[in-house]
């Protein structure tokens, strides 16, 4: 998967490595900006911290 | 000749008697031991070896199956990693902020409306009633229940921050008021220096971890509740631990459902052990005074109130 990856990327090494940092950067804001949040309102009922009964 | 060092050496005798039962196998046994033999022995074994590997091309598509399965599962153990430390650092900065900003505009907009209408607290003060025993200075003034999930006080704990505040939300829902990172108050209680018990919850594990450090509270550390009326000072009296269903330490007085109240306390409620949640934490204050708008913050927090992060 990540092989074939770095394979079909163009470019020298350190064009390749710039490209997977922007992505990877790329990725981290999405998933903290939308997935993230959409994946915590989703857990939030096993959560409790009140006293009911 | 080359033979000899070979022989001396203890590892390299295993191969050359293999290489002379080999020999015998073929029937050319005598004579040809030594270097002779041992090239015979490399040159069957790897013989051997890629009489093995002759399915090559499945061989390699299970190696890139099993590869590519690893690289997934990997790949979704640091993207738990990462949901995990974004739940508890990321996220937790985000509300934090956005919940020092809320609480910030709240005492700026009491503030800002209340300069003309400060009568009612002064003229209460001069007849302070007789059953305020826990209270100095201004009887407290109690507000009204607000409307559900409307912020409507501050709190402030020293013990957690030297510049901690987090708004009070109507309502104790956890979608609605506890996940914005700030605490909620229990409808059935009561409010904010009113006789009886003024209880409130907030997460400990996440969503900016208001409680976080409940437990390190120490006998007499000020507990402040600014609403738009002014700021009561409780004091922090001690920490009990009870299982989830432990409903009685919201009554006017905690664990004695039925009693009268002759206390004005505040309950902090939050979940215990920390990330287990298998019981609740409980934190009671009592009420040591109220200063009405007028008279200006406590000197505590007086560098905090109402000003942004």
């Amino acid at each position: 998967m990540y092989g074939a990856l770095w394979r079909v990327l163009p470019g020298p090494v350190w064009a390749r490595i710039l490209i997977l940092l922007v992505a990877l950067a790329v990725l981290l804001f999405v998933l903290s900006t939308w997935v993230f949040p959409w994946v915590d309102g989703l857990l939030t009922p096993s959560q409790p911290v009140t006293v009911n009964q | 000749m080359d033979a000899v060092p070979e022989q001396n050496s203890p590892s390299d005798e295993v191969p050359t008697r293999r290489s002379q039962r080999a020999d015998l196998r073929r029937g050319r046994g005598d004579g040809s031991r030594g270097g002779d033999g041992s090239g015979d022995d490399s040159s069957d074994d790897s013989a051997g070896d890629s009489g093995g590997e002759s399915p090559t091309g499945r061989s390699s598509l299970v190696r890139s199956i099993i590869g590519v399965a690893g690289e997934v599962l990997i790949t979704t153990g640091v993207l738990v990693f990462l949901f995990l430390g974004w739940q508890l650092w990321i996220q937790g900065i985000a509300l934090n902020s956005t919940q020092t900003n809320d609480a910030s505009g709240l005492s700026q907009s009491w503030s800002a409306s209340t300069v003309g209408p400060t009568a009612p607290v002064n003229t209460a003060s001069p007849t302070a009633p007789a059953d305020s025993g826990t209270t100095s200075g201004a009887a407290p003034v109690v507000m009204a229940a607000p409307a559900e999930t409307k912020q409507f006080a501050v709190l402030y704990v020293p013990r957690f921050g030297a510049d901690y505040k987090r708004t009070i939300s109507q309502g104790v829902d956890a979608k609605t008021v506890l996940n914005a990172g700030g605490a909620g108050h229990y409808e059935q209680s009561q409010m904010p220096g009113d006789m009886g018990n003024f209880a409130i919850a907030a997460h400990r594990d996440g969503w900016g971890s208001p409680f976080i450090k409940i437990n390190e509270l120490q006998v007499g550390d000020p507990i402040y509740i600014e609403t738009q009326d002014g700021w009561y000072t409780y004091r922090f009296r001690d920490l009990e631990y009870v299982s989830p269903d432990g409903v009685d330490v919201l009554s006017s007085v905690p664990q004695v459902p039925d009693a009268a109240p002759t206390d004005r306390l505040i309950t902090l409620t939050s979940c215990n052990p920390l990330y287990i949640a298998s019981e609740r934490i409980i934190a009671y204050g009592v009420l040591e005074s109220f200063t009405p708008r007028s008279a200006g913050a406590p000197a505590e927090i007086a560098g905090i109130s109402g000003k942004g992060a």
